[in-house]
């Protein structure tokens, strides 16, 4: 009983509690970044923002959460309800699975795995299908064509994120996210981390998450002032929040990839004292919030892309640059000798 | 042990269940969902067997890629499965004789299968050992020297079944307008418009 007890039962115990408590930590992390995304939308055209709910609003958020969870769910009578209810769950808990494996710290992470990198390749290339199956199930046109649109979006960027991935990982030469970072950890510091020798490809990453995330200017499947809500039309309530949730989350793992693969993740931006005595974790999530800065920022000055637009600039320019990043990469990696053995 | 011997039922258990309702979902879409379910069970059984490499590039090629197109493909069609049943029972006889031949035909090769003497050998040689290299760089480690040809080989042709596909869709449309950017783009203010006197009670000529 007591080897039970220490084999099988604890190590479950203490892995289900690290799992509660980042999912608490990232949650709470959501709501501020959400209201930080309307307060610098808002500050951008001198508006104030949210500003009534609690001190500088500071609670709106969690006054949305209430009021949607509060609100009836409302199924479409010919909506396929199965699915219907489904897709809104597969997006959310597959946008929170990627979290299992993102280091905030060095040793910060609920599992270290080999494949890292490659787990939230993999777990993002599923997040397609919450968007698939909820404009199939709630049978309506106006769903199904937006679904359509987003998941032909979301496919064609991910072409070109895996071969950034791939530019990054012959740099590091291990898919273990850890070693991403470690491999960035060079006495330069802040110009040894990646985003400066990979500079088209850290562009490249930066836009391409965006159009992923479906993050105006590359928002045509909500395009609120033109389509309603795109593939979520039909849905209310709680699965609505769901979405949003799932939706904001995939943009916090996106803002930890930029900053993994190309900022150094954890590590001070100069390798010397008085910034070596910061911790990590202060370091990792503050790069994370710059990159989201930026995708708030790009959210509000730059216009909307149009369809044909979109589809260029991911099949015609990202992904022959990419592919062609690759094979410099390599050649210089290998030709210079500086290929990771 | 025990709990890797409870996620290889569950992982086993839910892929077969899935793969069965793939074939016995009234719905394609649900047929093509279960399919999914199945492939991502698949992945955890790799998980289990120290092959992660392989269980995360099933899920990207097979999850992510291949069964969109499937979905894709299968929510666009009007398919009726219940019209397709209609003659379901007529048609029983000869696809039961022909599924039972094709079971004889695979028991009899697959009972007639000697493996040499030798093979297992030259399969166990080139596997490293899985505590001192991951199995990524193993895999690399064949796939890149040993199967360098047969893995060029695959990619040539994917590549010419890709190219193929092009060229057979490919339709050279005459009078659609296409927008092109870069000619945009080099415009100039001297060639792009024409500030013109118009003379009151004269216009244009």
């Amino acid at each position: 009983m007591a080897e039970f007890w220490t084999s099988y039962l604890w190590p479950l115990i203490i892995m289900v509690a690290q799992s509660v408590l980042l999912l608490v930590i990232l949650l709470v992390a959501i709501a501020y970044i959400l209201l930080a995304d309307r307060k610098i939308w808002a500050a951008v055209q001198i508006r104030r923002g949210p500003n009534v709910v609690g001190p500088w609003g500071l609670l709106q958020s969690f006054a949305d959460l209430l009021k949607f969870v509060l609100k009836e769910p409302t199924i479409p009578a010919a909506a396929n309800k199965g699915v219907f209810l489904l897709a809104p769950l597969v997006t959310c808990v597959l946008a929170l699975a990627a979290w299992a494996v993102i280091p905030v710290d060095i040793g910060w992470v609920i599992a270290d795995i080999n494949v890292g990198i490659l787990y939230i390749f993999a777990i993002s290339s599923l997040m397609v299908y919450g968007v698939i199956m909820a404009g199939w199930a709630s049978n309506s046109k106006y769903p199904f064509l937006a679904a359509l649109r987003s998941a032909a979006q979301m496919v064609s960027y991910e072409v070109s994120i895996g071969f950034v991935i791939i530019t990054v990982l012959l740099c590091v030469g291990s898919l273990r996210i850890t070693d991403i970072v470690e491999a960035q950890n060079t006495r330069f510091g802040l110009f040894g981390w990646y985003w400066l020798p990979l500079f088209p490809m850290f562009v490249v990453f930066f836009v391409s998450a965006l159009a992923e995330t479906n993050r105006p200017p590359f928002d045509l499947v909500e395009a609120e002032s033109e389509l309603v809500a795109g593939f979520m039309v039909e849905y209310g309530s709680t699965p609505y929040m769901m979405f949003m949730l799932g939706e904001y989350v995939a943009i916090a793992t996106m803002c930890a990839m930029t900053t993994i693969l190309f900022m150094g993740g954890w590590l001070p931006p100069i390798p010397y004292p008085p910034f070596t005595w910061v911790p990590g974790v202060v370091w990792f999530v503050g790069k994370a919030f710059f990159v989201f800065f930026m995708f708030a920022m790009v959210k509000a000055f730059v216009p909307r892309y149009r369809y044909d637009q979109l589809m260029r600039l991911g099949w015609k320019v990202f992904l022959p640059l990419s592919l062609a990043m690759v094979a410099i990469v390599a050649a210089v990696l290998q030709f210079a000798g500086l290929a990771p053995k | 042990m025990i709990l890797a011997a409870l996620f290889f039922y569950l992982f086993a258990g839910v892929c077969v269940a899935s793969a069965f309702m793939v074939i016995a979902a009234k719905n394609p879409v649900h047929s093509v969902l279960f399919l999914i379910l199945a492939f991502v069970s698949a992945s955890g059984l790799f998980v289990l067997l120290g092959a992660e490499f392989l269980a995360m590039i099933l899920i990207v090629v097979y999850v992510g890629a291949v069964a969109v197109l499937f979905l894709f493909v299968v929510m666009m069609l009007d398919v009726d499965f219940a019209e397709l049943r209609q003659g379901f029972l007529n048609y029983l006889p000869v696809g039961a004789l022909i599924g039972a031949l094709v079971l004889v035909e695979l028991l009899l090769v697959v009972g007639a299968w000697v493996i040499g003497a030798g093979v297992p050998k030259t399969i166990t040689a080139p596997i490293p050992p899985m505590d001192a290299i991951t199995n990524t760089e193993a895999l690399g480690l064949v796939l890149y020297t040993r199967y360098v040809y047969y893995f060029q080989a695959a990619g040539i042709v994917l590549l010419v079944a890709m190219v193929g596909a092009i060229v057979l869709t490919l339709q050279h449309r005459a009078r659609v307008k296409r927008q092109d950017m870069a000619a945009q783009v080099r415009r100039t203010k001297a060639e792009a418009m024409e500030v013109v006197k118009v003379r009151s009670g004269q216009g244009l000529t």
